[in-house]
């Protein structure tokens, strides 16, 4: 009951919680975040290409990673990882990767997926006239793409971007599965240990809420700002 | 690569003594679609309620609709779970807490698997709902008015039906989340499709074999899913209307 609440628990673990588990929550996030902008993108503009092969590879793949759980996803890659690097450094054994970068990889392939249709539709939001009026000045396709389309294809779609990167945020959650101490694994650890379970997960999903609802408030206050008046 | 790869371990005998290690999965399959079934009904009748009120005139129900999607939206869906399985029982009155506690398993995890599941994507569907209505043109709500409809026969005869046809591509979609989300239930000790693949393979060390069979499981049911809900839509699209493209919203 309330009256039983140990707020003590809280204090004596708050800095091991932020110090072990926000620091590698919050690496993640910013890791997977980078990696997934970058080759969703590119598998957006894969997508997108008129040549076949390539389009059909990457929407092959986008709805792979989109019909399966994460949670699936995280044991496919902590397990595959090992094999796919012992295969790259053509070493006999699997690789000892850890946990970390196991993860990194995981999300960061794994929300590509997701980036890839939000940029797959900030590219299509650019009208048609103006990747012809790059070609027309004699741009190829990667200064037409890196020039034109994508600086507006992200202005536009920079809201969406950002709320599926706190949707990401929450979703490093999830590496409780491998027994990573992230923020919630952390709060787990101690809640265990002290038999403190009400007090620690209560925490945890305030800390969660206070730092994602922030997030989305100043989401709303950047659509305002960068909103173009068409 | 030194893999023993064994696609014949489907047939052998899994350590639970039910049956085969595809017998399991199966099972496990059963857990899942009636864990996301069970919840995709509190999910939309709670979201429906929830999306009506954030569009009624009433400044008290936006606000209360608003503050249910802003909390249950910004907490991780796992975090949700635990809330739920470990500190439900711990603050409610003893009695009712105790009996909770003493439910006989798999019904100790899959009660609050589907409560969880139910109230968190009951968020998401407000959210459609609510675009639904707002698409809709402001004469439609007006000229219910003008007939002398009060404001629920406005939403049951004109607003919902139409609504409803509009977002059913984005809810076709949150149907696929809930069925995919599921698999969290697997922290708290649901053994649905995702827990079963992971118990064969820690009992029988054929990692690959274990996730392809999951995989290709849920990438089935997604199939299904997505062909069902086609079909649907075009039994129940109302002639000469093209429902408008609701946004892309970000997933999990």
């Amino acid at each position: 009951m309330l009256g039983e609440f140990d707020f003590n628990v809280i204090e004596r673990s708050i800095g091991y919680l932020f110090r072990e588990g926000m620091t590698f929550t919050l690496t993640l996030t910013a890791l997977a975040i980078t990696g997934g902008i970058v080759f969703g993108t590119l598998l957006a503009m894969m997508r997108l290409s008129s040549f076949k092969p390539l389009s059909v590879v990457a929407g092959a793949y986008v709805n792979l990673m989109r019909s399966v759980p994460l949670v699936l996803v995280i044991f496919w890659f902590y397990f595959l990882v090992p094999y796919i690097g012992a295969w790259i450094v053509r070493s006999p054994q699997p690789i000892q990767v850890g946990a970390f970068y196991s993860s990194v990889i995981t999300f960061t392939l794994f929300e590509a997926a997701y980036y890839c249709e939000i940029m797959r539709a900030g590219i299509q939001s650019v009208s048609r006239g103006q990747v012809s009026a790059g070609y027309a000045l004699g741009l190829n396709y990667w200064q037409t793409m890196g020039k034109i389309v994508l600086p507006q294809a992200f202005r536009n779609m920079l809201p969406i971007l950002l709320t599926q990167s706190i949707i990401l945020f929450q979703d490093t959650s999830l590496v409780y599965v491998l027994s990573i101490t992230d923020f919630l694994g952390a709060a787990a650890k101690v809640a265990q240990r002290d038999g403190r379970l009400v007090e620690m997960y209560l925490f945890a999903a305030l800390v969660y809420f206070i730092i994602c609802f922030v997030g989305s408030l100043l989401v709303k206050q950047l659509q305002r700002k960068i909103a173009i008046v068409r | 690569m030194n893999y023993n790869w064994n696609w014949h371990i489907y047939w052998e005998l899994s350590p639970d003594g039910q049956g085969t290690y595809f017998h399991s999965l199966l099972v496990g399959l059963g857990w899942t679609l009636a864990t996301a079934l069970a919840a995709w009904i509190i999910a939309l009748v709670l979201g429906s309620v929830l999306g009506v009120m954030r569009t009624t005139p009433s400044k008290w129900a936006v606000r209360f609709g608003n503050a249910y999607v802003e909390l249950f939206r910004n907490i991780p869906l796992l975090v949700q779970m635990f809330l739920w399985y470990f500190v439900l029982p711990e603050v409610v009155p003893r009695a009712i807490g105790t009996w909770i506690k003493q439910m006989p398993p798999p019904w100790g995890a899959y009660v609050p698997a589907v409560l969880c599941l139910g109230f968190f994507t009951a968020a998401r569907v407000s959210e459609q709902v609510r675009a639904g209505i707002q698409s809709l043109p402001r004469g439609q709500g007006m000229a219910g008015t003008a007939l002398g409809l009060t404001l629920s026969q406005t939403y049951r005869f004109v607003l919902l039906p139409m609504a409803y046809r509009i977002i059913l591509p984005p809810l076709t979609s949150e149907f696929m989340n809930i069925i995919k989300n599921s698999s969290v239930a697997l922290t708290i000790g649901l053994v649905e499709l995702t827990a079963a693949a992971r118990s064969m393979q820690e009992f029988s060390f054929q990692v690959f074999e274990a996730f392809t069979a999951a995989t290709t499981i849920y990438i089935l049911v997604n199939v299904v899913v997505v062909f069902g809900m086609r079909h649907i839509e075009r039994k129940v699209s109302v002639p000469g209307f093209i429902g408008k493209q609701v946004e892309v919203p970000a997933g999990h």
